[in-house]
């Protein structure tokens, strides 16, 4: 995982809530057996057009598809992001798509937890402080945000200025691009310990019949 | 000592490690494995030359791909892309010892359908699947919750998760439900309430007599669309009706040990006294059955109301989101729920795909024909409950009412297999989720319970079963 301090950027932004992992990326890219390859889905059906004589050719009027976006590192949208689907396929979406940071009002909890295992930084921002923001880059799309994670603030040149909330072992791991699985292996005389006396107790072990 | 609670009975007796100032590290009993979010993780372990640290406490099956139309077409899988997802599987599971249940296996099922089957699933474990209805297993008195791909790796080669301590929300529904009233209801009725991010950081417990008068089959559907409210999990207190299902299934303890296991159970449910961080108590009488209008499980209502408008809602957020979902649903804000046509009916799922889903929708349909104007499939849960179905005639009774009987798999919940809605086309489906596009490009879904969806399927459009007009054959079979 990549670490991250800080990041100066533009913003892409979604106004809408309720954004579910399903929209993010579509079911029939999930059949793919790689972890790399996502970015070009991102949004697919919200990329194209549906409907008419032009359906399945872009939509160049959807924000992804706009050349003045195109650098955007920082995703801005409305209140449950991410909700749906476990899917993690969502977070490689984002992430290889190119964005680095999510800014919305509240995320559904797997697709938190999805993000962080990926390096994305989420921002939770109030929903007054989200709105100026997308406000602010829908009508400039040059507009640069800049994350400061181990400050944990949101500033922009218009003064904007927010402190965000994270949990401090997670902003530990973003900022030192820790692996998950190393961190937890640092515990193993435990987990060792535990798993002697827990195998045991055999209503938790889910195969074994009899005492 | 205070009083406790179900879930953190169960939390604590699972703690490895408690680290100041990191998440705790809590052991997983149990982790449930398919195709479709596991391959980058069994690819992980050999990336970093790390074992699968307990093959034991590990299954595997196939689900959300394998096409539900023939034998045939699930043994030659003509799309190869799923082909090639199945068959890395199927080669993962041999490599690193996990039992698995192939297409043709019969335990072979949607994944949420086979633990508890087996027997896999019990009360006071932890289980954990890359599929956010993993929750379903909560029924039983168990911590489950979905997790991402990374965190499937990373059960793999610890058997542990890193997690924060959700907070705690009982949910008490009270009294009786009324008749035609199910447990799908419930749920849905729930998320209207609390929205669809209601219980976002909270582990749900389900409780009340309302609750504990469902059957397990009801209790799953419940604790299954505890995601659809955000919840990290649901849980309902195991009791005589948990234990009567699970005893003699082929992974429950047998004999002296049994009666040790249900001594263990009987010390999980919340104490008296207890406190959660959140309650909410519904009157089971007040409800009624339930229909999804919009793009989001938590825009329903009920079968005697009407599509809602945007002008009524509370915020600027809200009337957006409104109008998107009335025009991607080509619905008007006023139209009848009851007037509203379908095209398809989907009866399955991890929600509502088990036998007694199925026979109460087989006592709808029994006698009728599917309207003209409706294509209608039963797509059984596993393979259990489909040859419990045949072995009750229920296949007998859909095929006769116009109903395609097809093979277990996940099929049009997800559409990730060939079954998928056209554009435009409308669907009473007794699945979880109405997102856009989520049983096809453009296609428009409603949750329903079993029983609605399949009077819709008869009637052609929504009708309220509770004035339906059986027109059983019973007494003659």
């Amino acid at each position: 995982m990549e670490a991250i301090k800080t990041l100066t950027a533009t913003a892409a932004p979604l106004p809408l809530p309720n954004i579910d992992t399903d929209q993010i990326i579509p079911k029939q890219f999930l059949k793919r057996i790689e972890r790399a390859g996502y970015g070009d889905f991102l949004f697919y059906d919200w990329r194209r057009i549906q409907d008419g004589p032009d359906a399945g050719k872009p939509d160049a009027s959807f924000v992804l598809n706009k050349p003045e976006y195109k650098d955007a590192k920082i995703l801005i949208a409305e209140k449950n992001f991410g909700c749906g689907s476990s899917r993690e396929h969502a977070a490689w979406a984002i992430h290889q798509f190119g964005f680095r940071v999510v800014i919305a009002p509240s995320f559904a909890d797997i697709f938190f937890s999805n993000a962080g295992k990926n390096g994305i930084i989420l921002v939770r921002l109030s929903e007054a402080d989200v709105e100026t923001l997308l406000q602010r880059s829908t009508a400039n799309p040059q507009h640069k945000i800049t994350i400061n994670v181990e400050d944990q603030t949101v500033t922009d040149e218009q003064g904007f200025s927010a402190h965000f909330d994270m949990d401090p072992f997670r902003k530990y791991c973003l900022v030192n691009g820790l692996d998950d699985i190393g961190l937890t292996l640092r515990y193993e005389k435990d987990l060792d310990k535990f798993e002697a006396k827990h195998d045991n107790e055999f209503w938790s072990a889910p195969k074994v019949q009899t005492a | 000592m205070a009083a406790k609670t179900m879930f953190e009975k169960v939390w604590e007796q699972h703690l490895v490690a408690e680290p100041a100032g990191e998440p705790s590290l809590l052991y997983i009993d149990l982790q449930l494995v398919h195709e479709v979010t596991s391959p980058q993780a069994f690819d992980g372990l050999r990336m970093t030359d790390r074992k699968l640290r307990r093959p034991d406490r590990h299954i595997a099956t196939v689900d959300h791909n394998v096409p539900t139309s023939s034998v045939q077409d699930r043994l030659v899988i003509a799309d190869q892309i799923a082909n090639t997802q199945i068959s890395a599987l199927r080669k993962n599971c041999a490599e690193f010892g996990i039992e698995f249940y192939d297409v043709q296996d019969t335990n072979q099922g949607i994944v949420h359908m086979i633990g508890p089957e087996l027997g896999l699933t019990k009360p006071g474990m932890t289980i954990v699947c890359g599929d956010s209805h993993t929750s379903t297993h909560g029924a039983f008195g168990a911590l489950a919750f979905g997790i991402g791909t990374s965190e499937v790796e990373h059960v793999m080669a610890t058997q542990t998760l890193p997690q924060e301590k959700p907070k705690t929300f009982r949910i008490n529904v009270e009294g009786k439900l009324p008749y035609g009233v199910t447990a799908k209801d419930i749920i849905l009725d729930i998320i209207g309430r609390i929205g669809t991010a209601g219980a976002t950081g909270y582990v749900v417990e389900y409780a009340g007599s309302a609750i504990r008068a469902l059957s397990m089959e009801g209790r799953m559907t419940i604790c299954n669309m505890s995601i659809e409210a955000g919840a990290r999990a649901g849980m309902i207190a195991p009791d005589e009706t948990t234990f009567a299902y699970l005893k003699g299934r082929k992974c429950s303890p047998k004999g002296a040990a049994w009666d040790e296991a249900v001594a263990h159970w009987k010390t999980l449910p919340t104490e008296a006294g207890a406190t959660f961080d959140r309650e909410l108590t519904i009157d089971a009488a007040t409800l009624a059955p339930r229909v999804t209008w919009g793009t989001s499980p938590g825009m329903v209502t009920g079968i005697s109301d009407k599509v809602p408008s945007p002008a009524d809602t509370a915020n600027e957020a809200d009337r957006k989101s409104y109008e998107r979902a009335l025009e991607y649903m080509d619905l008007k804000p006023g139209t009848k729920i009851e007037e509203i046509p379908v095209d398809r009916v989907f009866l399955g799922s991890c929600t509502n795909g088990r036998i007694e889903d199925l026979r109460a929708a087989a006592e709808i349909v029994d006698g009728y024909h599917v309207a003209t104007t409706v294509s209608a499939m039963v797509v059984p849960g596993s393979q259990k409950v489909k040859v419990q179905a045949e072995q009750e005639g229920l296949d007998i009774i859909f095929k006769n009412a116009g109903f395609d009987w097809r093979e277990p798999g996940c099929s049009m919940c997800l559409g990730m297999n060939p079954d998928i809605l056209e554009p435009g086309e409308r669907c009473a489906s007794t699945s979880n989720r109405n997102f856009e596009g989520r049983q096809g490009r453009g296609g428009r879904t409603h949750l329903v319970s079993p029983v609605m969806a399949a009077a819709a399927a008869i009637t052609g459009h929504f009708t309220d079963v509770r004035t339906w007009k059986f027109n059983s054959r019973k007494e003659a079979r």
